[in-house]
């Protein structure tokens, strides 16, 4: 995260906090700690009038950072838990979560599958997981960005919110991929476009500076990997709601 | 064309350059508190702007007088050899990153991480990547400005040659290629995607703006320099940048940007030299020139001595300072990652850069090459002023 970012958070803290309150009442302890920074900065109005109508489909787009298979086969990745507490957040609303993660894939190949994807699931809110494979591949950040504005532009127009989920963070090998470019034109993008940026990069370092997790050590299994998806799922179940909550007051422009 | 003379070596280029290699050394160690105090935080060019400008103004300064002392191919074949020594340099810092990533790929394992994984698999073709490596299209992280700088550099040969002759066509032909790069999108392919980061066709407008600068070009516009009307626009320039930049953090202040404006205004594009970038590097500049004149006895103090040094010894420090960000970064990583390790990291390494760049010098002096004791013909010292 830019240094600067952290200077004028404090600025958004009053509007953070409220967000804090309602997150640490619900969650674990393990979560908490993020809290503070996953107050969403837009609202969500098709999301709002999706419970308004009591059926909340959402589509989540990803790559390899978006699946995680359990040692019993079962997927254990942050969509699940988006699904499941979203379920218990909005009781009478039936929510489906549905998740087209391929490895591996750049911005601009979602964005190319999103007009399928939308008319297949017909989502209010799209969670854009990318940054981590058009990274690794070595992709012009600037194609980057424009393929993010072609798919705001896509998604607006089928009448469904966007989430934007940047990079996680992973120490280890923090120096040998270069993700700043694509992390600042995912926030660039949300910021100019009014979407909602779920900052999964500055959440899961605040973890492992905290020491909630320890993310730079090594493991075979998926104990640490099903705690940490958990709690970004259920972090992003708070974002939700509290952006369908925001919709009518910040929806200027989104209609 | 007066040139100047060897004695004139202007000490604000080495103390710039040398604070530049402390900012890049700085910004490639991930999540670095001390970033904080880096420029890019600030407004639209960083430390590459301010390397990139120096390196072509002490290029000029060195080789212009070697050209016209000993010719055009005496000095062309030095500034070739000085590219070659760059090249080396890179490939040396290259075999460091993969001596680095090899071991993380072996020692670390976690499910969780099985996407980010993916840096890895160049290792698996080894044949494919040292080649494309070594042809300077595989570029691993924080690895981009060493090539940058070797292009550059083996193209200004007959360009210092038509600067020393007409400077202001030669001039002009730089200005008309990074229009042309712009218009075309030309740029140099990258592997396995992509293109360079640092675009050569665009930066070489910088480089040889630096170059022009040395050969007499600042003397001319220094009446333009120091008016206060550019020191002004110069002061509301970078106050509009610190406010651009301030609306990419907080949300909301975004609305007091005006559409046409984000329109004309995004990308500000670094790979290829935005213009953005360009008139922020000059205006930091034109006021820098100002508040730092060339006789400033503050040059001669110690305190800004340890800067000075590094500056004067930039490829070596330049490389030493990419290593050192990794080394710092695996000890964060191994070690500790809390602010006060990254504030120690940060201090103990650009302690040792002042440490070796004094001992560079060290070993100039003893083997009678430093800038001091030989003026004349331009000692490794100032050649090495390259990067």
């Amino acid at each position: 995260m830019r240094p600067i970012v952290i200077a004028l958070l404090c600025a958004s803290c009053a509007s953070a906090a409220v967000y804090a309150g309602v997150a640490a009442a619900k969650e674990g302890n393990e979560c908490i700690v993020a809290a503070g920074s996953v107050a969403p900065d837009f609202g969500m109005p098709h999301v709002a009038r999706a419970i308004a109508k009591k059926k909340l489909d959402i589509a989540v787009i990803g790559s390899a950072s978006s699946e995680l298979t359990g040692p019993a086969g079962t997927n254990i990745a942050y969509p699940t838990w988006l699904e499941e507490t979203l379920r218990s957040l909005l009781p009478g609303v039936t929510v489906k979560v549905t998740t087209y993660a391929r490895p591996r894939e750049t911005a601009s190949e979602m964005e190319a599958k999103l007009a399928r994807i939308i008319s297949e699931s017909k989502p209010a809110l799209v969670v854009w997981q990318t940054g981590t494979a058009d990274a690794i591949r070595g992709v012009d950040p600037e194609d980057f960005r424009v393929a993010l504005d072609d798919g705001v532009d896509k998604l607006r127009a089928s009448d469904a919110d966007v989430v934007f989920m940047n990079m996680q963070y992973s120490p280890r090998t923090e120096a040998m991929l270069a993700v700043t470019a694509y992390a600042d034109a995912m926030r660039i993008v949300a910021l100019k476009r009014e979407a909602v940026l779920f900052d999964r990069f500055t959440i899961m370092r605040r973890w492992n500076e905290s020491g909630v997790f320890d993310l730079y050590g090594a493991t075979r299994t998926t104990n640490i990997a099903e705690r940490v998806h958990d709690c970004l799922g259920r972090l992003l179940a708070d974002v939700v709601v509290a952006g369908a909550k925001l919709a009518p007051v910040v929806s200027r422009g989104t209609e | 064309m007066s040139l100047p003379k060897p004695g004139d070596r202007d000490l604000r280029l080495d103390l710039f350059r040398g604070l530049a290699l402390w900012l890049i050394f700085l910004d490639h160690i991930p999540s670095n508190i001390v970033n904080w105090v880096t420029i890019r935080n600030y407004g639209f060019s960083d430390a590459t702007e301010i390397f990139v400008f120096i390196s072509g103004y002490t290029a000029a300064f060195v080789y212009g007088r070697a050209m016209r002392e000993h010719g055009t191919v005496i000095a062309g074949a030095r500034i070739l050899k000085r590219a070659w020594q760059v090249y080396v340099a890179h490939i040396f810092l290259f075999a460091i990153y993969t001596a680095e990533i090899s071991y993380v790929a072996h020692s670390f394992e976690n499910p969780l991480y099985h996407e980010e994984m993916g840096i890895f698999d160049f290792l698996q073709q080894p044949d494919i990547t040292l080649a494309q490596a070594m042809l300077l299209k595989f570029k691993p992280a924080n690895m981009d400005v060493l090539p940058l700088y070797i292009v550059l550099l083996a193209g200004f040969p007959p360009m210092l040659w038509l600067l020393l002759r007409l400077p202001a066509t030669a001039l002009g032909l730089s200005v008309l290629l990074y229009v042309l790069t712009l218009r075309f999108d030309w740029n140099i392919p990258a592997y396995p995607n992509g293109n360079w980061v640092f675009n050569p066709f665009a930066w070489q407008m910088l480089f040889v703006f630096g170059a022009w600068c040395a050969l007499g070009g600042a003397k001319r516009l220094s009446a333009v320099i120091l008016s206060p009307i550019t020191a002004g626009l110069a002061a509301l320039f970078l106050a509009f940048a610190f406010f651009v930049v301030l609306t990419w953090y907080i949300p909301g202040l975004d609305a007091f940007v005006p559409r046409w404006l984000e329109d004309w205004m995004y990308p500000i594009d670094k790979t290829n030299l935005g213009m953005l970038r360009f008139l922020h590097f000059l205006s930091l500049a034109v006021l820098t020139v100002r508040v730092v004149p060339r006789d400033w006895p503050g040059l001669r103090s110690r305190w800004l001595r340890p800067a000075i040094v590094c500056g004067q010894h930039s490829l070596e420090i330049f490389c030493l300072g990419v290593f050192l960000s990794f080394a710092a970064h695996f000890a964060m990583v191994e070690i500790n990652q809390g602010i006060g390790m990254q504030i120690a990291m940060s201090l103990l390494g650009i302690v040792i850069m002042i440490a070796t760049a004094a001992l560079i010098s060290w070993y100039k002096g003893i083997e009678g090459r430093s800038p001091r004791s030989r003026p004349g013909p331009p000692g490794a010292t100032l050649v090495g002023g390259g990067v």
